[in-house]
């Protein structure tokens, strides 16, 4: 059977696929922001030797590592209500599954490229007086961002392309929009092919900028 | 004036005794060669003297201050002010330089000035300028590390620590990992800070460097001071057979 290809129907519902973008461009900041905040903290603490914070941070990195977002996001809004007295939006929800999920990716990013580091850089910073905190902050994270950008490049693309399992729960965003405007139409040809564009369309010259940041931090090469 | 005393330091790596007991008095104005075999504890030495390695036994003063307080058990235990004001005040140059490679040649001298020493931006840069300078590097601000040759980069590794205004210098084999060609230029700086009076102690196989510039050669072995005097006496006429041999293997192709 030959489809036949009409966007009209699509185009007719710019102002659905609009809001569904905004949903989509603020899920996808919030969980960009504290997933990597979360997964620096988390990593500094895999690095630390000591055991208080080593024991929580590599339980916590197992546990959002080998359970799905899709089953996170829904257990954190239809099961958490019930066990404790509040209750979830559906963006909360998403943001915390996708949030921690990419925090326990990134923060062994984080502690590898920590790791990655010369010892004779530790020992330069210490030489001038430097405290722990100093040397990490001036010296060693800025050297290893720079070694680990492509890593986290990829975790911000995978963010970026969780953020349509929070149509799980009913989030407007872009495939939330998607399924109701291919369920209204009869179109999902049509309408998924538009989404998968969106996403393309978006994430194609955040990636570009992410080599423009790498090619401008090998400066000093 | 005694700047730095060590007393009955020891430094042990698992089972390995690598310091068996040092005592050391360092003297405002002395350089002090330290020679010695591979193994032998010099850079050990050093290194525990700016509290970059702990020290598993035994006692530092600095300026008739003693380091650390002791807790119940006999361990001495150090805050991280102390250690950090410490090293302010003792400064190291490395073998391998470990220049920040993110940073030009200025901003790794002026590193220590901006976030240790909270300085202004300005003032910061006028002393890394004149540190820059007095190493003969000031063409070479705004140049990073991996456009420098090994000896601009361990003269800027120098400034680094110039820049601090260190009481104590402390130098851990700094022309070691030099091509031969370029080790001239950086013991020039280094004679220079000796014709300066300052207080320094060098971990060095440069005999001839030693005995020219220093005023006092240890000679290590096996973790503890086997001899200690004048360089005319330790280099010329050594007491013990260990220090006779490993001199005559530091010159048996000289001519």
């Amino acid at each position: 059977m030959a489809a036949h290809w009409d966007f009209a129907s699509v185009f007719a519902n710019t102002d659905a696929l609009l809001a569904g973008l905004a949903g989509t461009l603020r899920l996808f900041a919030i969980c960009l922001v504290l997933g990597l905040g979360l997964g620096l903290v988390v990593g500094l603490a895999r690095y630390a030797h000591n055991r208080w914070l080593y024991v929580p941070a590599t339980i916590f990195v197992e546990f959002f590592r080998n359970t799905p977002v899709l089953v996170q996001i829904l257990w954190f809004y239809f099961a958490l209500p019930i066990l404790l007295p509040f209750e979830i939006s559906p963006l909360a929800a998403a943001s915390l599954g996708i949030s921690l999920n990419s925090a326990a990716f990134s923060a062994e990013i984080y502690r590898g490229g920590i790791q990655s580091i010369e010892r004779g850089q530790w020992d330069g910073a210490r030489a001038i007086g430097m405290r722990w905190g100093q040397a990490m902050r001036r010296i060693i994270l800025p050297q290893a961002l720079k070694r680990m950008l492509p890593a986290l490049t990829n975790r911000a693309i995978e963010i970026f392309k969780m953020s349509t399992l929070a149509s799980a729960v009913a989030y407007v965003e872009l495939l939330q929009q998607g399924k109701l405007i291919a369920s209204l139409n009869f179109n999902p040809i049509e309408a998924y092919t538009a989404i998968a564009v969106i996403f393309f369309v978006l994430l194609w010259p955040l990636v570009q900028f992410t080599y423009l940041l790498e090619r401008r931090l090998k400066r000093d090469e | 004036m005694t700047i730095l005393k060590a007393a009955g330091l020891v430094k042990r790596f698992g089972a390995v005794d690598v310091l068996r007991g040092i005592d050391l008095e360092v003297q405002r104005g002395e350089r002090i060669a330290i020679l010695g075999a591979s193994g032998s504890g010099k850079s050990t030495l050093l290194r525990c003297l700016n509290f970059m390695e702990l020290p598993t036994a035994g006692r530092i003063e600095l300026n008739r201050r003693i380091l650390g307080s002791e807790r119940r058990d006999g361990q001495r235990v150090y805050r991280e002010s102390e250690l950090t004001g410490v090293r302010q005040r003792v400064g190291m140059v490395f073998q391998q330089f470990n220049l920040f490679p993110h940073m030009t040649a200025i901003g790794n001298v002026m590193e220590g000035l901006r976030t240790v020493r909270r300085k202004s931006r300005a003032e910061a840069r006028a002393r890394a300028e004149k540190e820059l300078a007095r190493v003969g590097l000031a063409d070479k601000a705004d140049a990073y590390p991996a456009h420098l040759s090994g000896g601009q980069k361990q003269r800027v590794a120098i400034a680094r620590a110039l820049a601090m205004d260190p009481e104590l210098l402390l130098f851990d084999e700094p022309t070691s990992a030099l091509d031969p060609e370029l080790v001239g230029e950086v013991l020039n700086v280094i004679r220079a800070l000796a014709e300066e009076g300052r207080t320094m102690l060098l971990v060095t196989h440069e005999l001839g460097f030693a005995y020219h510039v220093a005023t006092r050669v240890i000679f290590l072995s096996g973790g503890t001071i086997l001899e200690d005097g004048p360089p005319d006496e330790v280099l010329k006429n050594p007491r013990q057979d260990r220090t006779r041999a490993f001199l005559a293997s530091h010159r048996q192709f000289s001519f």
